[in-house]
């Protein structure tokens, strides 16, 4: 790449249409390790579909993302999230019917290397990996404080608890970004303040740099550094808390022009 | 942790050994009398139809997807180890049958797995209903390929549309048990390692599934290659037991009544197929034995066995429970539990009991 340093991530000119409308365009994003950045806008402004370029469910029909300088285009969902970029979905997905525990196993799959003769034969390479990440699994479970229900259905759990769960998933899959697709959507204060800690944490812990998406407008101000604002697809501001809030045209986009 | 494997294994090694034993005693001593033939058969097709509908199982209980044309690869099977037993016959080369066995079995699972793929890697692109259809198709296509295609050698100047018959019989009793339990044994082994764990995060949601670092394709692709693997073993044995094949045997009926059993016995429970593979197979079978007269009915009775199951239990008999020895052992010997059980449904938790009043001796 050019002179310049390498960022965790970096998009260029990013955008996407979608027939005649462009959902995104000229998207520029800069994310430094430890960053924890906001990415705000209101409804339908193309935030969910930044996230999903840069994912890999759809891809860019213009510019480029890249992560530690490697350009990333052209990958699909898992290819991206082996690269190292995991996320956690706006309507939580999990796998409803598997246990606690098994829901973060399965996001460590990519790092076990056991054959499908190994699991036949349970042989002992087989054991000693499933041992590891059990221990991996159940350790991450306990940082969040779920390890009491890791053989409950994830389906059982409560919704602030089933938010939890999908981060710890999206950590298990070892990402150098994290991305977050409104994790304080449908909860209340105290949940909304659990998981403020539970940010917190990660960033103390695993010294990633988080890209999230909210609307709990507190949330964001409170603990994000940097805050990107999107309207109609596009970038309309970026800066600190303070300077977004004071600025005439986020103030705009939200609440409309005066008569 | 390897104590607890080894318990493990030498417990269900020992459970199926007694079974083994019991089945020999019947038919071995020939306690049965002149029946005995009649009820070894009867087991036998239980066994085949035990594979095939764990077999289906691992796409429809744990991939979540249906298929309607699984006996399409079964008969592939079935035609592969006809083919390689007749053309050994043919030419005079003698293999010692347990081996002869082994290796029809194999090859046969090995074609059937390599149509797996190929049609796996198109079609598993589709989910839901589109898929089904599919593999509609896929059998369609299989059954009438059959019926059309000749060896000279072994068909003569007809091909296999007519009856393919004068397979050597050498599915025997015992080496169909073992075969089953193997198979059986290979498929759970699978549903419990992490590839079945990505199959079953796949059903449930493969947006997240992908999103967290799966390959939905290749490994859609890989169970239903391993599903049509043992759907071509239970192929085999039951041309090696039969002996005489068509190709219409093998047809869309056929394909849904393993679907059925798959339903009934609980989709995501190897236990539901084991136990309702055999008495399904065999049912129609012994009611037509008993009573000659009542044959015509077998039909009716299944169906409305169908509908009572699944207006009572839509999630089939088992649900997604699954047998273990060990823990039935450890419940009726008070013996603590070293490893918390989930039981179906959820809730409870075995909690560790103190030693119970009247246990048998805790050996420690």
């Amino acid at each position: 790449m050019s002179e310049t340093k390498t960022h965790v991530l970096e998009t260029k000119g990013l955008g996407i249409a979608f027939g005649g409308l462009k959902a995104n365009n000229d998207v520029n994003i800069v994310i430094d390790e430890g960053e924890l950045i906001g990415l705000i806008g209101p409804n339908g402004a193309g935030k969910t579909t930044f996230f999903n370029l840069i994912t890999g469910v759809y891809q860019p029909t213009e510019g480029s993302y890249y992560l530690n300088g490697t350009k990333m285009n052209g990958k699909t969902t898992y290819q991206v999230v082996e690269a190292g970029i995991a996320r956690t979905f706006q309507n939580i997905r999990l796998f409803k019917k598997m246990s606690v525990l098994d829901n973060v196993r399965v996001a460590f799959n990519k790092d076990m290397k056991a054959s499908l003769f190994d699991s036949f034969l349970r042989t002992r390479r087989y054991r000693e990996e499933e041992a590891r990440i059990y221990s991996k699994a159940m350790e991450l479970l306990q940082m969040f404080d779920l390890d009491k229900y890791a053989d409950q259905a994830a389906e059982n759990l409560p919704y602030g608890q089933q938010r939890r769960l999908e981060i710890v998933r999206a950590l298990a899959t070892d990402m150098k970004l994290l991305l977050l697709d409104e994790p304080a959507a449908g909860m209340n204060p105290t949940e909304t303040e659990q998981l403020l800690h539970s940010i917190r944490m990660i960033r103390e812990h695993f010294n990633i740099p988080v890209l999230l998406i909210e609307h709990d407008m507190s949330l964001v101000m409170n603990v994000c550094e940097r805050i990107y604002v999107l309207n109609f697809g596009e970038i309309l501001a970026s800066g600190t808390p303070s300077e977004i809030a004071q600025n005439p045209e986020v103030i705009e986009a939200y609440l409309g022009k005066e008569a | 942790m390897n104590a607890s494997y080894k318990r493990h294994y030498l417990i269900n090694l020992a459970g199926i050994a007694v079974l083994f034993a019991l089945l020999c005693l019947l038919f071995d001593t020939g306690i049965l009398g002149r029946r005995t033939e009649y009820i070894k058969g009867l087991a036998i097709i239980g066994m085949y139809s035990i594979i095939m509908v764990c077999s289906l199982n691992l796409l429809t209980g744990y991939m979540g997807e249906f298929s309607l044309g699984h006996a399409g690869f079964m008969s592939i099977g079935a035609y592969s180890a006809a083919i390689f037993t007749s053309l050994l016959a043919l030419y005079e080369i003698s293999i010692p049958a347990p081996i002869l066995f082994v290796i029809s079995l194999i090859i046969a699972g090995a074609v059937a797995a390599v149509f797996g793929i190929i049609v796996g890697i198109p079609a598993l692109r589709l989910r839901g209903d589109y898929l089904c259809i599919v593999t509609v198709a896929v059998a369609e296509i299989i059954r009438v390929m059959l019926c059309n295609l000749s060896i000279p050698a072994i068909t003569g100047s007809s091909t296999f549309g007519k009856s393919f018959a004068g397979i050597p019989k050498i599915a025997d009793f015992h080496y169909v048990f073992i075969a089953t339990v193997i198979c059986v044994t290979l498929m759970y082994m699978y549903i419990r390692s992490r590839f079945g764990r990505a199959v079953i995060a796949i059903r449930e949601d493969y947006i997240a599934a992908s999103a967290s670092g799966l390959n939905v394709t290749k490994h859609k692709v890989m169970t239903f290659t391993i599903s049509a693997f043992f759907a071509g073993v239970s192929g085999a044995i039951y041309a090696l037991s039969i002996t005489s094949l068509l190709p219409t045997y093998f047809n869309f009926s056929k394909s849904s009544e393993f679907l059925a059993m798959v339903i009934m016995g609980g989709s995501g429970s190897m236990t539901g197929s084991i136990v309702a593979a055999p008495i399904l197979s065999a049912l129609p079978q012994i009611i037509s034995y008993v009573n000659a007269d009542f044959a015509s009915y077998r039909m009716l009775i299944y169906a409305v066995l169908l509908i009572v199951i699944m207006i009572f239990k839509p999630s089939g008999i088992f649900g997604s429970y699954e047998f273990s020895l060990e823990r039935l052992i450890d419940k009726l010997s008070g013996r603590k539990n070293v490893k918390a059980v989930t039981v179906a449904g959820g809730a409870s938790i075995e909690a560790p009991t103190t030693a119970g009043k009247d246990d048998i001796g805790e050996v420690k």
